[in-house]
């Protein structure tokens, strides 16, 4: 079976009676099983997909299938599934099993979605190189010798490497749009509170959100617009209508598009990234587009204000590991306290335990309005920022990372180093509105770039029609 | 803003977290890198910003009080490290 490239050619295949959803899924099983050193999976679940498929193949029979009916989906191990294990790659997760399934992955089995496993990742999403996991790292499939960027790096590998139609990531501070862009593939970041984060094992929940790694963007939108909207399991999740964004792929219209000249200039940035992203700007200003330059003062304060306030909430939300009702629990402990200890000094990795930390400290009595409002005050100005440019911009064009693909080990010793690698992912993050990472060329030594576009709040199907009508026109190559 | 064994020491009892001499150094080094990067928003005049306390646009979200789907007991306690028939256990609390 050759690669399917895209959800419209399972279905086209479906409807000629050329394959049905085992043979789909039994051609998944198979990549999988040969590019088992990637490391993407963690857990396949062959029998059980198999048998939805079998499932599914008889309600396309009868003509009662859902609309995803033939999409094969891999899911971060973030993500909780009823009755399935659920690790958020760490060992203080070990053999949890989930007795609920998230509210998106459920709306996507719901349209007959088939979900073939789970997918490695930075530990609770904390990293950008997917070397925090208890699974092991995931390989670049590309080059192997460089990391998949993270946290979701195995859902970015996982659609790359064709192992799956399309996959579920998760975004605090990059996590969807940085492995997309070092893999060559297109991932979002929707609006903060566009979808559920019910059955999210939470890292930073003012940030968190469900995103999506796909080979092109109509089956990007289609399962973004299935996952999102009103939950009653999630009260900050908007409730807001959900317009059919794969519906709405067509663009026609002239864009008025800022760039911020901090991202173009700074000496971090990949000389070749910098070209690429140059062109783009230069090819939409000859198709008739405005591009204008703007100033973005605020670009060094970002990490920053996302460092502080995201400890702070990973420290809270992971509190709640405390080895008493699911999970890790030290066998050397002797009473409650050492038990809460050891359990949890022996049970996260060494990167979770450095934000707890630090989010504990910028909490503490002492230091919490030096650190945590100071920060929360900034926030505010880079959100109003952000929004108030777009409204007299329709969007924001810049890199997705200042640099392709690293090597393993190449950031290990130096945290701040690595946490550089977000410098243009999160202030989407810190301001809640969508952005998308899509494919932007290659570097001189083959590895992909990224292009990062940015919209307003709840704007994903200006977003969408204006990254299809990128890709469509050829002018991101 | 520079953080010292001693302080560490307190950070980490409130995480409830503990670390070997060797961590905590390594500890100790990471967080005065990091704390001394973020402190660069020291550099922003914020004294006329309000702090942003929410993301969500969603305010007062309503339902009517009704019993609902819960977990139910074996379920909750199914992931348990050690639990009885009723009741997660952990050890002594009271020496």
């Amino acid at each position: 079976m050759e690669k399917f490239r895209s959800f419209d050619e399972i279905k086209k295949s479906l409807e000629n009676k050329e394959t049905d959803c085992r043979a789909i899924v039994n051609h998944y099983l198979k990549n999988i099983e040969t590019k088992a050193h990637l490391n993407a999976f963690v857990e396949v679940y062959g029998p059980s997909a198999l048998q939805q498929a079998a499932t599914i193949d008889e309600k396309l029979e009868k003509g009662t299938a859902g609309k995803l009916a033939g999409m094969v989906l891999g899911i971060k191990d973030v993500l909780c599934q009823e009755g399935k294990i659920a690790n958020a790659s760490s060992k203080i997760l070990e053999g949890f099993e989930s007795q609920f399934t998230a509210t998106a992955v459920q709306r996507l089995i719901d349209e007959d979605a088939i979900i073939i496993g789970r997918l490695n990742c930075d530990e609770f999403g904390m990293g950008s190189s997917n070397e925090n996991s208890v699974h092991g790292k995931v390989l670049n499939g590309i080059d192997e010798t460089r990391v998949p960027g993270g946290s979701s790096g195995g859902s970015a590998v996982a659609v790359q490497a064709n192992l799956c139609t399309v996959s579920l990531g998760t975004d605090t501070g990059g996590s969807v749009r940085q492995p997309a862009a070092f893999n060559g593939v297109i991932g979002i970041k929707p609006t903060y509170s566009r979808v559920s984060r019910f059955g999210l094992i939470a890292y930073a929940s003012s940030f968190d959100t469900i995103g999506v790694f796909s080979n092109n963007v109509k089956d990007n939108a289609l399962v973004l617009e299935i996952m999102a909207g009103p939950d009653d399991y999630d009260s900050t999740s908007s409730r807001k209508p959900v317009p059919a964004y794969s519906d709405l792929l067509h663009f026609d219209k002239p864009a008025k598009v800022a760039y911020l000249r901090e991202t173009v200039q700074g000496e971090a940035l990949q000389p070749e990234i910098k070209q690429r992203t140059l062109n783009v700007l230069e090819k939409l200003k000859n198709e008739g587009h405005v591009v204008e330059e703007v100033n973005f003062p605020l670009l060094e304060f970002v990490l920053p204000t996302y460092y502080i306030l995201t400890t702070a909430e990973a420290s809270s939300n992971l509190s709640r590991f405390d080895g008493v009702k699911y999970g890790y629990r030290s066998p050397n402990a002797h009473n409650l306290e050492s038990m809460y200890k050891l359990s949890r000094s022996e049970g996260f990795g060494e990167e979770v335990k450095r934000r707890i930390m630090l989010g504990t400290f910028v909490l503490s009595a002492s230091y919490y309005d030096a650190y945590f409002t100071k920060a929360q005050k900034v926030r505010r100005l880079i959100k109003e920022f952000t929004e108030d440019l777009l409204t007299k911009f329709d969007y924001i064009v810049l890199p997705t990372t200042p640099s392709t693909a690293f090597k393993f080990g190449e950031h290990s010793n130096d945290p701040v180093a690595m946490y550089l690698e977000d410098l243009f992912t999160v202030q989407a993050s810190v301001s809640g509105v969508p952005a998308i990472s899509i494919p932007n060329g290659k570097d001189g030594k083959g590895l992909p770039i990224g292009l990062q576009i940015m919209a307003n709040s709840f704007k994903e199907a200006e977003l969408y029609a204006f990254a299809n009508y990128l890709t469509r026109s050829g002018l991101n190559e | 803003m520079k953080v010292d064994t001693n302080s560490l020491k307190k950070i980490a009892h409130l995480a409830r977290l503990e670390f070997d001499e060797k961590g905590a150094k390594k500890m100790t080094r990471d967080m005065t890198q990091i704390l001394d990067w973020v402190e660069k928003l020291n550099e922003l005049d914020t004294s006329e910003v309000e702090p942003l306390i929410t993301m969500s646009s969603e305010v007062n979200i309503m339902r009517d009080d009704v019993v609902g789907e819960h977990l139910d007991h074996e379920k909750g306690l199914k992931n348990a490290p050690q639990r009885d028939s009723d009741y997660f256990r952990v050890p002594k609390v009271m020496e």
